[in-house]
């Protein structure tokens, strides 16, 4: 079998050109940053879309300066049209979820440190690799495309609902060419991902080095492989989704637009589709979407926490098998985000009790982190102290989980800021904190460089802190009858919770300001930052024994051989309480990944 | 396994650990394809069967089975012929493994041309995407994406069997690549196994 394994394995030669070395780069590692600088441009505009929100629900007519010229239409003067507000939370969604939570944490990082942590030169089908951040790229432009051209992005949030996302025009702004263009983007993103899978999964399963058994692959490397598996199937579904949506549009079918369907005074010709069979199309991906963002955080974070803890994880096995159960959980959840779509009461019970099972692991993943810091020695850094953020985010925001997960109480609490507050902190602040944590983590083997370690604490302490003031409130706001999606409160009750969307707006403006920080380190550290030795963290997996940064095969022309678990900290060596992985060196009390 | 034991076998051994199914990389990215494209199908399926149970006036307008047999017939002896090629590359039998590839990827054409008959047949008696005769439009959708879905993969299948059958005998691919093209022509037969009993039996008129 010999020939035909590394049959698939290119062995290319190292690049000359500009274009091949830094646009159409082979090179996963190349890769991985491109999609970090994505993810990071794409966090920007995201942040930015938010920003505005925020200012319009705290100061309803307050005019922006500057806005109108984003949008004439949608800000005349300045200020914003509850449309507009609608197009700007759409693309906000469509870029924090799609471009921000599913390209850094998985991608970026992924794609970077999958292949140094299993010992391989490359991922196995380079060409792929390449195209999928392409088309990813693509993706990207095309859904930016749709704030430029007819009458902007679509309004109808990052989920589409349907029959909006499929009569056309009629239903507003944006739900023309907008909704084409934000499906042709999705479609595409699919193809990216769907690509990036067919990389990472045999990456992992093929490319290991000699020694290094599945157990003995770093906790992040799991998350990737598990991820990939959902990505793999999820967004299989999503492609023929958005297609369909298209077909809605441009064809003439009715797959979604029901018959009799009247939009704003117009009878619409469509007869027969079907409203909720986008839902189940649509959160079929969209449930295991949320784990494709969070799961690879759960490994980052974990991989940060084992090496700063200086001993191992209490369960290395159970931690795995818990990402994996939330992997296979995920599929048989996803009907709790339509119970208050019109399903069959039964259908909402059948999918409250597995959401109910899917804490299970989600709790068990917890423990194994709070019991296993606890007593440790734990260094303090910006890494470490953003892999605490996440667990304090993944704790604070998974725990309204419990009560979003009962049907009687969601019905109540759907449509409020009680679930925008609940999905920011335990998919979208978590997976952030995730992607900081890394970033700091590996940022010296990605670049070369250190990052500002001062910097870093003050970001993580504004950052903490700000995101508990923005997204608290939203579940008091949420209790109180809040409803989510609109973009004024006019109504008497809604009235005197005017203020606290004001502290909410300062918070998130100044929060937001402190990512300014970050990104001020991350180019600063780059070009001036101290170099980076090897091995800055005595930590002992595979991409901290080679050098930094790594060479184009990696490890120099020859292949690592693994000795030890993952994770053997704590122990009496030659080089301090450590041996790395591809270290030969015996050591007296070795710790079996239990 | 004991530490001992690993630095043994990296000793006397290769260093990479290989392929974890001992088979090839490539194999196994077809397989993760055929898991990511039956998704695709499934969910084209499941659609249609969700959009046909909730409607009721669900059209039948097929007659006779006749040509779909017929197309059947014709997909399940290429796949017997994707399998004569293969057994012949891999017996090293190579005009015979590029003439058995030639022969599927025709059947692969007779095929795709008798399905586009069909359609043209079913669009001269008034059937598009959103309007038909018998009953709910979203019977041509239906019908017209997941066939058209399919017809596209025969479509690029056949491509891909001329391609790989010359390259093949130019001696750039070996048997593994037709193995893995097979695999990717048998999957594609497979979903018509359900399409037939799903979008064609099941709206035979009574």
């Amino acid at each position: 079998m010999h020939d035909m394994s590394t049959h698939a394995v290119q062995h290319h030669a190292p690049p000359t050109s500009f274009i091949r070395k830094h646009v159409f780069s082979l090179d996963h590692k190349v890769i991985g940053k491109q999609y970090y600088a994505l993810a990071l441009i794409a966090a920007l505009a995201g942040m930015g879309l938010s920003w505005l929100m925020r200012i319009h629900l705290g100061w309803t007519n307050a005019a922006i300066p500057g806005l109108q010229l984003l949008s004439k239409n949608g800000a005349p003067g300045g200020v914003m049209t509850p449309e507009y507000y609608l197009q700007l939370m759409t693309m906000h969604g469509t870029i924090m979820v799609f471009f921000v939570l599913t390209t850094a944490p998985f991608a970026a990082f992924g794609n970077f440190f999958l292949p140094i942590q299993v010992g391989a030169e490359d991922m196995p089908f380079p060409h792929f690799n390449m195209m999928s951040f392409w088309v990813t790229f693509v993706a990207f432009v095309v859904l930016m495309a749709s704030f430029f051209v007819g009458d902007g992005p679509t309004l109808g949030g990052w989920t589409q609902y349907a029959p909006l996302n499929a009569v056309g025009a009629v239903a507003g702004p944006g739900q023309g060419l907008g909704v084409v263009l934000w499906a042709t983007s999705i479609a595409l993103f699919c193809v990216g991902q769907l690509l990036g899978a067919l990389n990472f999964i045999p990456t992992t399963l093929d490319l290991r080095v000699k020694g290094m058994s599945l157990m003995r692959l770093p906790l992040s490397a799991w998350a990737w492989f598990i991820t990939s598996c959902m990505g793999l199937t999820a967004f299989a579904v999503l492609m023929p989704a958005c297609i369909l949506v298209i077909l809605d549009h441009v064809a003439g079918t009715s797959f979604f637009v029901p018959s009799n369907t009247v939009i704003n005074d117009q009878l619409l010709p469509h007869s027969g589709g079907s409203t909720l069979l986008w839902q189940h199309l649509f959160w079929f991906f969209g449930h295991p979407e949320v784990y494709i963002a969070i799961v690879p955080g759960i490994g980052i974070v974990s991989h940060i926490l084992v090496t700063n803890m200086r001993r191992p994880m209490l369960s290395h096995r159970v931690l795995i098998y818990s990402m994996g159960a939330l992997a296979v959980l995920s599929y048989m959840v996803y009907g709790h985000h339509m119970f208050v779509s019109g399903m069959n009461p039964i259908s909402s019970l059948a999918f409250s009790f597995p959401t109910l099972v899917i804490t299970i692991p989600s709790t068990i993943v917890v423990l194994i982190w709070v019991f296993s810091l606890y007593g440790s020695k734990l260094r303090i850094n910006s890494a470490s102290l953003f892999a605490l953020g996440f667990i304090s985010m993944f704790v604070s925001g998974g725990v309204s989980g419990f009560f979003l997960a009962q049907p009687s109480i969601d019905i109540m609490l759907h449509a409020t800021y009680f679930v925008v507050g609940h999905f920011h902190m335990v998919m979208g602040v978590a997976a952030m904190f995730g992607i900081f944590g890394g970033t700091y983590f590996w940022f010296p083997k990605m670049a070369g460089r250190m990052m500002n370690e001062t910097l870093g604490k003050i970001h993580f302490w504004l950052s903490f802190v700000g995101t508990y003031c923005i997204f608290m409130p939203f579940h008091y706001l949420g209790m109180a009858g809040n409803v989510r999606r609109y973009s004024t409160f006019v109504d008497d009750f809604l009235q005197p919770l005017i203020p606290l969307h004001r502290f909410i707006t300062v918070a998130a403006l100044l929060t937001g300001a402190a990512q300014l920080i970050f990104v001020y380190n991350l180019i600063h550290s780059r070009f001036w930052g101290k170099l980076a030795p090897d091995n800055p963290w005595d930590a002992t997996s595979l991409e901290w024994s080679t050098a930094t940064p790594p060479p184009f095969d990696n490890f120099g022309g020859q292949h690592p051989v693994v000795y030890h678990d993952p994770y053997q900290y704590g122990v009496q060596s030659s080089t301090g309480d450590y041996v790395m992985q591809a270290s030969p060196e015996q050591v007296k009390t070795e710790h079996e990944e239990k | 396994m004991s530490q001992a034991d690993l630095t043994m076998e990296a000793q006397t051994t290769d260093l990479t650990i290989g392929p974890a199914f001992s088979f090839p990389t490539k194999k196994l990215a077809i397989w993760l394809f055929i898991i990511a494209d039956t998704m695709t199908f499934a969910a084209c399926l499941v659609a249609y069967g969700f959009l046909r149970n909730g409607t009721p006036d669900w059209p039948r307008p097929f007659h006779s089975i006749t040509n779909v047999a017929l197309m059947t017939f014709i997909l399940l002896s290429s796949s017997l012929t994707m399998l004569i090629g293969l057994r012949s590359a891999k017996a090293g039998d190579k005009a015979g493994a590029f003439r058995w590839t030639m022969i599927t990827a025709a059947l692969g054409i007779v095929f795709a041309l008798l399905h586009v008959r069909e359609w043209l047949a079913l669009i001269n008696e008034g059937m598009t995407l959103f309007k038909n005769p018998w009953g709910t439009g979203l019977f041509g959708a239906s019908f017209f994406s997941i066939t058209g879905l399919h017809l596209t993969h025969v479509t690029c299948g056949v491509i891909a069997l001329l391609v790989v059958g010359v390259r093949y005998q130019g001696g750039r691919y070996n048997a593994d690549d037709i193995e893995i093209l097979g695999l990717y022509w048998h999957f594609v037969d497979l979903v018509w196994m359900f399409v037939v009993p799903l979008v064609y039996l099941l709206n035979l008129a009574h």
